[in-house]
């Protein structure tokens, strides 16, 4: 089993929702992050008050899935949420060491 | 059920049938009085009603108006500090202002007369539903109870005017303490120096001097203040930048991001405002005529043309035109407008706002950033600039040659409110008078008195107590659970 957790700009979220929901992941969990990386901030003025503002907002999906199914889960991620531009993100994939479906009980990847 | 039916019925009426009655007696004593004595002069059911909205316009710009307006800029751990501020100083305000300020304010002082009033209606003594206060016009008068309301909102509004000062970082108690202080030696004392006179049946009836003689330090100048620029915002205004002074820089400042919390809230804030201030500018009238309609009007000219100055002269200098400007410079024109609400032409009004939005847009950007100090939601620089430039300005808007509406003249025509004969050098001469009478004054006095709280019991909360936020350390509570 793997997590597959990206960084997204916030408003591709849907159309990674759709692209995951069309090769069948059928859930995924989704966190309002700040951060910063090759893209710059920006800068926010309130009269005299200039904030270089240098965490922009972003979003972090992860989706648990099967080892076998990594690759395509992968693909489909970048591809919805690519625009070309700096900031588009990062896709990290970690192991899962176990897995548990709280209501039945069922394990690992029954589980997902 | 038949009997309460006869009952509710019935009681009317029988009332009807007993003011037919009185009415009736009423007319026949009434009838030789008028022969032997001219009439006093009865309250106009028009003037008095329009006075009731203004009072409660006046309420609207500080709660909420004002504390949404201001507590939009802090952030979010002082919400409520900043709310109750405002709503509380305004409670304060409005008993101390029936216990003695109205009296301090609009009564004769005798030897401090130029200064400060007396105590004859301590505790509105002699005032009554029958008592009566003149307005601007010979013969005109409305009840003195919703004179002294009126006043009491301009009473309440003011101090709590500086708290954007010193916001998010002053001690509740400090705060509580100083409002008295500052009310009873600056405040009631500057009303009085600017407001108080004989009234137009004096004026009119006396001799130039003797009228002058009686008034007000600054109304004996010749100053005119239509509705409060120097009383309340030069003298809030002032206040505020001795008190981020005073008080030092929040913690973080310049470092931290301060970024407003909700500037949506602000919005709401600065639209209330400005509905509010034509119950403060066309009442400030005192009765409704056209000069409390030109009022109107300049208080929609003068703020459109500064909200539209402000955020063009943004626009270019830092590359957008910000909400927060556009509300910015609306206040700064409400500020600036003020003084000459009743005074200038709606053309002289828009050229009025426009500087006012250009000069307080620099006041609260180079200005503040050069010097270095704190005034976290820039009353200083919206409220005594925009009133300086007003206070000026007046001087120069009310020239009939300009538009304006002139000063009247109650020694001529009988005080039918003829206007005088008007010398800009004269006029400006007065208006510097004012200003500079009001800055020494609240500047001085407000030292003294913040360095008398924070010797009593302390200006600033803890560093802890101001990282944390004064929501929950000194109220308790927070502002949004979500």
């Amino acid at each position: 089993m793997k997590l597959v957790m990206a960084i997204i700009k916030p408003f591709k979220l849907d159309e990674v929702r759709d692209a995951l929901t069309g090769i069948g992941v059928h859930g995924l969990t989704v966190t309002e992050v700040k951060g910063y990386g090759r893209q710059k901030g920006h800068t926010e003025i309130y009269r005299g008050a200039e904030y270089a503002v240098s965490f922009l907002p972003k979003l972090k999906i992860e989706v648990a899935v099967a080892a076998g199914s990594v690759e395509k889960v992968v693909e489909a991620i970048a591809a919805a949420a690519k625009t070309g531009q700096i900031g588009d993100g990062k896709i990290f994939v970690h192991s899962i060491d176990q897995a548990v479906r709280i209501r039945t009980g069922e394990t690992d990847n029954d589980a997902l | 059920m038949k009997l309460s039916s006869v009952l509710r019925w019935g009681a009317p009426a029988l009332t009807a049938g007993l003011m037919l009655a009185t009415a009736a007696y009423a007319q026949d004593a009434a009838a030789p009085a008028a022969a032997a004595a001219p009439a006093a002069p009865v309250p106009n059911k028009g003037d008095t009603t329009w006075m009731l909205l203004s009072t409660i316009l006046v309420l609207l710009m500080t709660i909420p108006g004002l504390a949404l307006f201001y507590g939009g800029l802090v952030r979010t751990k002082n919400m409520l500090s900043v709310l109750m501020q405002v709503m509380a100083i305004s409670c304060v305000v409005m008993i101390i202002w029936v216990v003695y300020g109205y009296s301090l304010a609009f009564t004769d002082g005798g030897s401090l007369n130029p200064f400060v009033g007396g105590f004859s209606k301590a505790f509105l003594a002699g005032v009554d539903v029958t008592t009566v206060v003149e307005s601007f016009s010979r013969g005109v008068v409305i009840p003195e109870l919703v004179f002294v309301c009126f006043q009491m909102t301009f009473a309440a509004i003011t101090p709590a005017l500086i708290v954007g000062a010193f916001a998010e970082r002053i001690k509740f108690s400090a705060l509580l303490l100083f409002t008295v202080l500052w009310v009873t030696f600056i405040y009631f004392p500057m009303a009085h120096m600017v407001w108080f006179w004989g009234g137009p049946e004096f004026a009119a009836t006396h001799p130039a001097e003797e009228t002058v003689a009686t008034a007000g330090l600054i109304w004996s100048f010749g100053a005119i203040d239509f509705a409060g620029g120097t009383v309340v915002h030069i003298n809030a205004g002032i206040t505020a930048l001795v008190g981020a002074l005073v008080l030092g820089k929040r913690i973080g400042y310049g470092k931290e991001l301060m970024a407003p919390h909700s500037l949506t809230l602000t919005l709401v804030g600065a639209g209330l405002l400005w509905v509010g201030w034509f119950g403060f500018n066309a009442g400030s009238n005192l009765e409704a005529n056209g000069y409390a309609a030109l009022a109107m009007i300049n208080t929609f000219l003068a703020t459109a043309a500064a909200a539209l100055a402000w955020m063009f002269v943004e626009w270019m200098a830092k590359g957008h035109p910000s909400m927060l400007g556009l509300a910015s410079g609306a206040v700064a024109g409400l500020v600036a407008v003020t003084p000459a609400a009743g005074f200038a032409g709606p053309m002289g009004s828009i050229v009025l706002g426009l500087g006012a939005g250009v000069v307080c847009f620099i006041a609260c950007t180079s200005v503040k950033n050069a010097l270095g100090y704190d005034d976290s939601l820039d009353v200083f620089g919206v409220h005594c600039v925009g009133g300086i430039l007003g206070a000026i300005a007046t001087g120069i808007l009310v020239n009939p040659a300009l538009g304006g509406a002139g000063v009247v003249d109650y020694t001529l025509d009988n005080g039918a409110g003829t206007a005088g004969a008007y010398d800009m050098a004269t006029q400006l001469i007065a208006q510097l008078k004012g200003v500079g009478v009001t800055i020494l004054w609240s500047g001085i006095g407000s030292f003294i008195i913040y360095k008398i709280v924070d010797v009593v019991i302390g200006l600033r909360v803890s560093e802890d107590k101001e990282r944390e936020g004064l929501d929950v350390t000194e109220h308790g509570e927070r502002a949004y659970n979500l």
